[in-house]
């Protein structure tokens, strides 16, 4: 006979306000088998649980249903708490009377009435629960980590050097990703690459690293602990092993004139190319887009000049396939194009950079040397406007979040041009200024006080080239609306951050969830940040929002203690709500039949044949096995067996009925 | 075969813009358009029902619409940009409140279905014309034109759904196809003072001034425009724009019909180019000249 327990919580007003829990509660305890029935206001609170554990042990419960929030929350929680009274977790069951009734609905009879329904499928299917033992599956301590910006760096390096084998995937051909563009860094001024580049070689040498740019991820499967990732290899029309990075061919390149995507375009590369002189690797890669071998059929300037002989010019793409515990991506971000906003003339007139490109300029390894010169005639500016919130905080035109990084990293650019052009004026238009991180206001106030950097509060209505200079009409709020018209020399948008390109095919791949932005979205804003909903597979950097270095940093680590934290058992426990052949006494074994149909239909590859025997060893029957370690409780097979001989664990056929007759009859 | 379409010239096109209506109806007959006025017209509403009275500034143009339905009409073309946004706007605001439709409703006396099409001028002649002009053009108008869409044309880009709000191309492109040279300047959507054109004349100078001088300064030879109000402002208030800018500015503002109008060998009379205050000094050189020029210029190589 069953005696199950009931026990409503009030979610403090989450439930209460629209729920009338005391109802629920009694009339819960009025349903066939309902031994006790209580609510209580914070029912996973210490005196919460104690409850739980209390009832279970004074009426010997058979079952208990936690009517709160989603079993997400807190599922683990009460089933511990079973646990500890001595009842099997998987006899406890969550009834989900707040995202599925109280927050979606308004407060009446109907959603009281709803929450009872909710509540009775729970009672009739927790009465037919089975008590199930967890599995254990051994964990492949080897992490997948997507992107090597500085997230990627810092990420592999600290699961590397906590024991653990690292594979670090990169699209482009070198690591360091958007940091290694930048110049200087604020609130400290110090050099971007001076602090990145060690990493980047740390990350090429650390023995537990495994290293792949120029690759990109083609596939994934399994889950947490036992990942399958196929790695595609972009060829690089080049044997590694024999380049020694001599540099010679680049020097040869014929085609020399192809904008650098490392300089923003303000420098140029040739078609085999190292993006800068102190990518890792340091080996080139043929862009064969640009490669005149591969337009016209001839050329192989490359391939003469190298010593070495180490240009392939037949190399294919080829594919690595790696056992992986715990994927990370780190993917980063990108800058929003300005096309959209044609009255700044972003593209129209080349003196209207955006903040990427200004970093180049400003970089000591930069295209002009360090020296602040506009592209369009290599003029040092005497005036220069820098344009914040260019597409951020616009849900008009951009993107509606605020960028976050851009309010610090105009102040910044403002400040190296005036330390660089000490006669120089830079203007900021700015809506807020946004200076919330250790020692940013400070920094902000520096550039205004020190560095007399002009900041005005008001947006920007157009930019115009007139007479060789750009006029930049704006607005000053502060001068109770006054227009305000400046003639630059040149233009600086602080373009808002957006997802990497490539982030929404990614996360399908991988199954995490992202939001509407493309940003991956983590687990818990605030009690998961560095998780995604899909079990072994974390986060770090902008890739998740936009981040400056020192949050990105600490994501990264944050995401690879977490990784490391998962490494540090060597089997996981997993819950075992896995699908089961049904077996049964001799002379039948099982229902299976052994049809099969079942196997080439499971996506897991977890199902395989099984023998049965006498006690002699003849074979009696041969029918479907489930592999308990590979089976994700998909329940394909489930539904594509016909003599109903499959079942899954904690979700059977009669228990799932159950549910469906309690909320279709009345009572 | 001539097409018929619903024509609403609104209150500017029957006084002091009646020369933009005049160019327009050339254009159409041009183009075997026959433009059928909405029966029994009324205002817009302008500017000034939309600052009195919310209810009243829907009514009004829902009742030429109301009017418009009744005739039968699915399409009408509205060439004052003020009049097209007053209606494409109500239209679109009665469309999606039903609440705010059956008021109105009640108010005119009608069952609006909110499902005309409005065009524009520049729509207008992207439909009608565009195809077409090549065939029937006899000079080539090779100027340096200064295309000027004002406020009401491209804004708010939510509704009207045309063009680009900042930098717009259409009217450039149907300047293009004239063999004009349209500038890139820009003060395309700058305002022109508008109504303050009856009570600030001094503000509309100022503001005027800065687009007429902008564009003679880009070395325009001719402004073109689509709104009776902008064209008012920048051509009969030249006296005040001049004042305000201190200097004589004599470059010509167009209504984008009349240059049309122009290159199809219309006269002054027939195109109202004749009613400006600004006289249009514009010779356009004949259309099959043109290549004749290049084709001794080979010879001589």
């Amino acid at each position: 006979m069953a005696r199950i327990g009931v026990f409503i919580c009030h979610c403090g007003e989450n439930i209460s306000a629209t729920v009338d829990c005391e109802k629920v509660a009694k009339v819960a305890s009025e349903f066939p088998g309902v031994t006790v029935s209580v609510d209580y206001k914070y029912m996973c609170s210490d005196p919460g649980q104690n409850m739980v554990k209390e009832a279970i042990l004074e009426h010997n419960l058979t079952g208990v249903v936690v009517s709160a929030c989603s079993p997400r929350m807190h599922e683990p929680t009460f089933r511990n708490a079973c646990a500890e009274a001595g009842l099997n977790p998987f006899l406890c069951e969550m009834a989900n009377i707040r995202e599925h009734c109280s927050w979606v609905h308004e407060k009446s009879d109907a959603t009281t009435d709803k929450a009872i329904d909710i509540v009775r499928t729970l009672v009739e299917k927790v009465k037919r629960n089975e008590a199930l033992a967890p599995i254990y599956v051994p964990i492949t301590k080897t992490a997948v980590v997507i992107g090597g910006g500085v997230a990627g760096i810092q990420a592999s390096l600290d699961i590397a050097d906590a024991g653990h084998k690292v594979v670090l995937v990169e699209r482009e051909p070198s690591i360091g990703g958007h940091m290694s563009q930048l110049s200087e860094t604020f609130p400290t001024l110090d050099c971007s690459q001076c602090i990145l580049t060690p990493r980047m070689v740390d990350v090429a040498r650390h023995p537990n690293i495994t290293l792949y740019t120029y690759a990109e991820i083609e596939s994934v499967d399994g889950s947490i602990g036992n990942f399958n990732v196929k790695i595609r290899l972009k060829s690089k029309s080049l044997d590694e092993k024999l380049c020694t990075g001599c540099g010679a061919c680049i020097q040869k390149c014929p085609v020399k004139k192809i904008p650098s995507e490392f300089e923003q375009g303000l420098g140029k590369r040739t078609a085999i190319y190292v993006p800068f002189p102190q990518a890792v690797p340091n080996k080139p890669v043929i862009d064969r887009v640009n490669c005149t071998y591969y337009i016209k059929g001839k050329c192989k300037v490359c391939e003469i000049v190298c010593p070495t002989k180490a240009i392939r010019f037949d190399q294919e793409d080829s594919f690595v396939e790696v056992q992986a515990g715990a994927l990370l991506l780190a993917t980063g971000f990108d800058v929003l194009k300005t096309n959209f906003f044609p009255e700044y003339g972003y593209g129209k007139y080349e003196d209207v950079i955006d903040g990427l490109a200004f970093e180049r300029l400003a970089s000591a390894s930069g295209p002009t040397k360090g020296e602040i010169r506009r592209p369009s005639d290599g003029e040092i500016p005497k005036k220069i406007v820098f344009i914040a919130c260019a597409g951020s905080r616009d849900p008009a035109k951009g993107i509606e979040y605020c960028s976050k990084i851009c309010c610090m990293y105009t102040a910044k650019h403002a400040m190296l041009y005036k330390h660089k052009v000490h006669e120089g004026t830079p203007y900021i238009f700015y809506m807020d200024i946004r200076a919330t991180g250790k020692m940013y206001e400070e920094f902000v106030r520096r550039a205004i006080e020190e560095d007399e950097v002009k900041y005005i509060r008001g947006r920007v209505s157009q930019v115009y080239e007139k007479n060789g200079k750009l006029i930049v009409r704006g607005v000053d709020t502060l001068l109770m609306g006054q227009a305000v018209e400046i003639e630059a020399d040149m233009v600086v948008l602080a373009t808002a951050g957006i997802a990497s390109p490539g982030s929404e095919e990614l996360a399908q791949k991988l199954h995490v969830s992202y939001d509407k932005h493309k940003f991956f979205s983590e687990a818990h804003p605030k009690l998961k940040p560095v998780e995604t909903n899909t079990a072994g597979i974390f986060l770090a950097g902008a890739c998740q929002s936009t981040k400056d270095i020192p949050e990105t940093v600490a994501a990264a680590s944050a995401a690879a203690s977490k990784v490391a934290g998962l490494f540090s058992n060597d089997l996981l426990k997993r819950d075992p709500l896995i699908a089961v052949v049904k077996k049964c006494a001799p002379p039948l074994y099982s229902s299976c039949t052994g049809c099969f149909m079942c196997i080439p239909v499971c996506p897991y590859q977890a199902i395989d044949k099984e023998e049965i025997k006498d006690r002699s060893g003849n074979i009696i029957k041969t029918i479907s096995h489930i592999n308990p370690g590979l089976c994700q409780g998909c329940g394909t097979c489930v539904a594509f067996c016909k003599s109903k001989s499959i079942d899954i664990l904690g979700y059977n056929h009669d228990q799932v009925c159950a549910e469906v007759e309690a909320l279709l009859n009345e009572w | 075969m001539q097409k018929k379409i619903g024509y609403y010239p609104g209150c500017s096109l029957e006084g002091s813009s009646r020369e933009y209506s005049e160019s327009v109806v050339t254009l159409a007959n041009a183009f075997d358009v026959e433009l059928v006025q909405v029966p029994d017209w009324n205002c817009c509403g302008a500017t000034a029902a939309h600052n009195l009275n919310s209810i009243l500034s829907f009514s009004l143009p829902a009742r030429i619409l109301a009017k418009a339905q009744e005739a039968e009409m699915d399409t009408i073309v509205v060439p004052c940009a003020a009049c097209y946004n007053r209606l494409t706007m109500v239209q679109h605001e009665l469309k999606k409140d039903d609440a705010l439709r059956a008021e109105v409703n009640g108010i005119i006396e009608a069952e609006l279905k909110c499902d005309i099409k409005i065009l524009n001028i520049v729509q207008f002649i992207q439909m009608f014309v565009a195809d077409f002009v090549a065939s029937k053009q006899q000079f080539l108008f090779d100027k340096k034109v200064a295309c000027y869409y004002g406020c009401l044309l491209v804004r708010p880009h939510d509704v009207l759904d045309f063009d680009r709000t900042e930098d717009p191309q259409s009217m450039d492109e149907v300047m293009k196809s004239l063999g004009a040279n349209p500038i890139d300047w820009p003060f395309k959507t700058e305002c022109c003072g508008a109504g303050m054109s009856v009570s600030r004349t001094d503000i509309v100078g100022r503001l005027s001034g800065r687009i007429v001088k902008e564009a003679a300064d880009r070395g325009a030879e001719a402004i073109i425009v689509a709104c009776p109000m902008c064209h008012s402002n920048l051509d009969m208030r030249r006296p005040a724009l001049e004042k305000a800018m201190g200097e004589k500015l004599t470059i010509p503002v167009l209504y984008i019909s009349q240059a049309i109008d122009m290159a199809l060998g219309k006269s002054q009379k027939e195109s109202g180019i004749n009613r400006h205050f600004v006289p249009v000094n514009i010779s356009l050189q004949n259309k099959v000249a043109a290549p004749q020029v290049v084709l001794e210029k080979t010879e001589e190589n």
